[in-house]
């Protein structure tokens, strides 16, 4: 990355072109599903925070206008194609946090890093722990790996945050 | 942070109408989740063909991953391998002393066996190998247990065929793609296997857990103590696993059920082998004559 104080700083280089731009948070997403099925571990614990679910809700709170108020839907949609939860219940889930996100938007207008990580700490709870209830039976011994999975998935937002903001400056201002 | 750069939709229809229905679709996608979620809790082989569709895709990616995972760890693996052969040797070699008497015992009992068994006539089954594949992934994320095998119905694997391990069972075939299948493991939550104690035959199941153990429960008797180190083999009831294939060992005693310790640990996998159903399922039965 050239910054504006390096001799290599083209002020006038062409961003990416708006469709690439566009589709830049979508194929992120799409990615960070998709890694959850593609890491060569056969896992005796479901340990892996859903990548997915934190990279969208990165994008959701930093970048706002980067994805439809309906990318959710879609999103959720492959992530239950991988990730071996009943189909729908992302769809389900990632939907009503966008919702919910809509909502507090309208109310906490002028927010902070540490507000953003707290709303995205709630849907982060909200969806895990839906999510075993929808898919797991009750006496399943799952509750402590479950909450594990949680704390380092709500650890990792800070760092997805960093992700999506160098993504969203290498888009450029256009998109 | 800033506040949001710009939420008014100001004066222009087009701009306001496609803020409108970005709304609606939203609640819109909200409800399709929801009715796919009921369909799929209802009936869960739905959705299995758009699910293998994307492990077709994925699997072979996560073969190669897995590949290369595995050159990577055996170069430590050689080193340590290369140290440790001459202590390793030794304890051989003491071992082979050690079991020489208990082959020759086990040699002849194995001989009574197959000439006890000829006298009796017993109808023998030996499971077919379909073929033998890697597990290449799994959903590491959620809470059920399942594998992603890199092989599908082009190399005969169909959904309901047995998968085990060199160590012991593994799981199921749960659906299968055209190059890729899912394996329900014995770990996961909604995982039956009927089985017995190899001691005395005491039947159970062995249910899992999810969290990597079984529990072993009691199904024809009540107060049945377990012990501590008890082994439990499939015991071939309901004719889809081969019996005396090994699950788990009991972790610490107990009554009625407890928790133990599988022998496979499919991460430690390199490939499980997928067998043919122990007994074929009955063909459906004839179509009945309408009546007149």
């Amino acid at each position: 990355m050239t910054t504006r104080n390096s001799i290599d700083y083209r002020p006038f280089q062409a961003p990416l072109p708006p469709g690439r731009a566009r589709a830049l948070p979508w194929v992120s997403v799409l990615a960070a599903s998709a890694l959850t099925a593609v890491v060569p571990v056969v896992a005796s614990l479901p340990l892996m925070p859903p990548l997915g679910l934190i990279l969208l809700l990165s994008w959701r709170l930093l970048a706002r206008f980067a994805l439809r108020p309906w990318a959710a839907a879609p999103l959720g949609l492959f992530d239950d194609l991988v990730s071996g939860q009943p189909l729908g219940s992302a769809m389900l889930l990632w939907s009503l946090c966008f919702i919910a996100i809509e909502l507090i938007e309208q109310r906490l207008v002028t927010r902070d890093f540490w507000q953003d990580w707290l709303i995205a700490s709630g849907a982060i709870v909200f969806c895990t722990a839906i999510g075993r209830w929808i898919a797991v039976p009750i006496g399943a011994h799952v509750d402590t790996v479950l909450l594990a999975q949680t704390m380092i998935s709500v650890m990792l937002f800070p760092l997805s945050a960093r992700l999506v903001a160098w993504i969203d400056r290498k888009r450029g201002p256009t998109a | 942070m800033a506040p949001a750069r710009d939420r008014r939709t100001g004066f222009s229809r087009r701009r306001q109408y496609s803020t409108f229905i970005g709304y609606v679709l939203a609640v819109a996608g909200a409800v399709v989740g929801a009715v796919l979620l009921v369909v799929s809790s209802v009936h869960p082989p739905a959705f299995g063909t758009a699910r293998m569709a994307v492990a077709s895709v994925t699997a072979p990616i996560a073969g190669v991953l897995d590949a290369g995972v595995d050159a990577v760890a055996s170069v430590p693996r050689a080193i340590g391998t290369w140290i440790g052969v001459h202590g390793e040797n030794a304890q051989l070699r003491a071992e082979v002393a050690r079991s020489r008497a208990l082959l020759t015992r086990a040699r002849i009992i194995a001989y009574d066996n197959r000439r006890l068994r000829a006298l009796l006539r017993v109808r023998d089954r030996t499971p077919e190998a379909v073929i033998a594949a890697r597990l290449v992934g799994s959903t590491a994320s959620s809470g059920r247990r399942f594998a992603l095998l890199n092989a599908g119905r082009l190399q005969g694997v169909q959904p309901g065929m047995p998968v085990r391990g060199p160590d012991g069972l593994v799981g199921r075939v749960l659906e299968s793609g055209p190059i890729a299948a899912r394996v329900l493991l014995i770990t996961d939550p909604e995982s039956l296997v009927p089985v017995r104690r190899t001691r005395d035959g005491v039947a159970a199941i062995a249910a899992g857990r999810g969290d990597g153990r079984v529990d072993i429960r009691s199904v024809d008797a009540t107060n049945v103590r377990f012990n501590r180190g008890d082994m439990f083999v499939t015991s071939g009831t309901g004719g889809l696993y081969a019996p005396g294939v090994p699950v788990a060992q009991v972790d610490r005693n107990g009554m009625d059920s407890v928790a133990a310790t599988p022998f496979m640990a499919p991460d430690a996998l390199d490939f499980a082998v997928v067998e043919r159903p122990y007994v074929p399922m009955p063909p459906p039965p004839p179509a009945r004559p309408a009546v007149p």
